[in-house]
């Protein structure tokens, strides 16, 4: 079943179009990824879905209702289901709140209710850091540690779907991987919907089974992961495509049949 | 690191002024030598170490020491109520210009324009013929003339503030805008605002001596630093040190504010300490 579903969406920030005519859905539970290049319109496209700006023209459904008529009504229950991770670490959380204060936040905003330390512990459990790091200021936090924090506040309310946007870019080669694996991990136990922007093939080939391909503000290609990244239609995508593997070739070939 | 930054000589000599300043100030209120108005006529301008006045009289014979101290508690008064004033306002509307609407934003910031280019001494002269002379008008003035410096100092970090991700994660879990300025933006412009308070407590000391100079501030018996000026520059041939004394008062003072900014600044700058994102 579609959760949402997006009918002739097109955004602009000013005069100038940055979204055009975009149409497609996305299935409960599944992962998808939405890749190209800067200024392609990706960034736009999730803020528009998780209600961050709004539907200028077009429609755009999440669980068969209106999204702005939905976050007129309700906001507060289509936050709750909706939340998104950012690509900076360093400045997603407030520098002058503690860890714990931070993660507390969603919850008292959006169900009126202190949490707990122990069930703020949790989550951060969840993402594979103890409880202790509550205390801590986020200056005293590394950056793939940051991203573990920032994506734990994201999930206190118990959201359906999460959007990351560039969820990785920001981080040391190394610790990418393990950023991906956790948000493979997570998808796998809270059963959520996910949709990643990334710039970057190898990580939405990693973890998404569905993939929309955007080039100013347009969709060129979309299907499922496998395929269009070993089959790529459009010229766009194969340049993409092309591009990734010559970048892995570098490493070894092994590594670049792995990522594609 | 710390060590080294605490030990800044101009925190420490800021703050030693300050200091001095405030004891005078607040010993004045329980103890001054003689009372600062009370008239002895047989010893008028007597020179300082005369029978017991530490710096002398003026030319009505009150002693000059009483008269700075409890010109020292005026200055701080009006500097600590205008400083306020203007912080809070100044503040307060430079977070709405920053994170109001596109209307309000540019509105507010081009007021502010202009309200800087007003010279702000013309606009005390009005508001002290609409008024009358008194410590309220001076301070009225001096907050009408440094709230829009403050606005304007707080529009530009505000924005980048606003700017980063943890607004927009704030967005997205449901806060308003009204909150992200109190709760995100204001504790992130907090060193921003206390390096600006202590300059502003300086040019309000130096105002507040310039509109009483003037005759618009304080009037007698309430003593002065800048209305002493005034009353003693008739007589600067007879008694020179009537004039030197409150003038080393208002540059010590002013001093010791600008000193204490500086020194605080250097301490909170961002580049120095990570936990400042402005």
């Amino acid at each position: 079943m579609a959760l949402v579903e997006i009918n002739a969406l097109s955004f602009s920030y000013g005069r100038a179009p940055v979204l055009k005519d975009l149409s497609f859905s996305i299935e409960q539970d599944s992962t998808l990824g939405i890749v190209g290049e800067s200024g392609s319109g990706k960034s736009t496209l999730i803020r528009v879905l998780c209600g961050l700006m709004p539907v200028q023209s077009g429609i755009a459904r999440y669980d068969g209702r209106d999204i702005s008529e939905w976050l007129d009504r309700e906001p507060r229950g289509f936050r709750r289901r909706n939340q998104i991770v950012f690509q900076s670490p360093a400045s997603s959380l407030d520098p002058r709140m503690r860890v714990g204060q931070s993660l507390a936040e969603p919850t008292k905003s959006l169900e009126r209710r202190t949490p707990s330390d122990e069930e703020l512990g949790q989550w951060l459990t969840v993402v594979g850091l103890g409880p202790e790091a509550l205390q801590r200021y986020p200056h005293q936090l590394s950056g793939g540690q940051l991203q573990r924090v920032a994506i734990a506040r994201a999930l206190t309310v118990n959201p359906t779907m999460l959007y990351a946007d560039e969820p990785t870019s920001a981080l040391d080669v190394s610790i990418q991987a393990q950023v991906l694996n956790l948000l493979i991990e997570i998808r796998r136990r809270l059963g959520l919907t996910m949709v990643i922007v990334s710039h970057d093939l190898a990580v939405v080939g990693r973890v998404c089974e569905q993939v929309i391909v955007m080039r100013n503000g347009e969709i060129v290609e979309s299907g499922p992961t496998a395929s269009v990244l070993r089959y790529p239609e459009h010229e766009y995508t194969k340049s993409l495509v092309n591009a990734a593997r010559a970048v892995s070739l570098g490493a070894s070939h092994d590594a670049a049949d792995a990522i594609i | 690191m710390a060590a080294r930054r605490s030990r800044s000589p101009q925190l420490i000599v800021g703050a030693a002024l300050v200091a001095l300043l405030v004891l005078a100030g607040l010993l004045s209120l329980v103890w001054t030598p003689y009372d600062p108005a009370a008239l002895d006529v047989t010893n008028k301008m007597a020179p300082p170490w005369t029978d017991g006045h530490l710096l002398g009289t003026d030319q009505l014979g009150r002693d000059v020491v009483a008269q700075l101290m409890a010109g020292a508690l005026n200055s701080l008064l009006v500097a600590v109520l205008s400083t306020a004033g203007a912080v809070v306002l100044g503040v307060a509307l430079g977070l709405t210009a920053a994170g109001g609407g596109r209307f309000w934003s540019d509105t507010l910031t081009r007021a502010t324009d202009v309200a800087i280019a007003l010279p702000g001494i013309l606009v005390a002269l009005v508001l002290a013929t609409f008024f009358g002379p008194s410590n309220t008008t001076a301070i009225v003035a001096i907050v009408v003339w440094f709230v829009p410096g403050a606005a304007r100092i707080v529009i530009g970090p505000a924005r980048q503030v606003l700017a980063r991700e943890f607004v927009e994660a704030a967005m997205a879990y449901g806060r308003s805008r009204s909150f992200v300025l109190f709760r995100h933006v204001l504790p992130n412009l907090g060193p921003l605002i206390i390096v600006m308070a202590s300059m502003m407590f300086a040019g309000a000391i130096l105002t507040e001596a310039a509109l009483s100079y003037l005759g618009l501030g304080a009037q007698r018996p309430t003593p002065s630093w800048g209305r002493l000026l005034f009353e003693s520059q008739s007589v600067i041939g007879q008694a020179p040190s009537l004039v030197v004394f409150p003038g080393v008062c208002i540059m010590l003072a002013v001093l010791g504010f600008n000193l204490l900014g500086d020194g605080l600044r250097s301490r909170l700058d961002p580049r120095h300490a990570r936990e400042v994102v402005v």
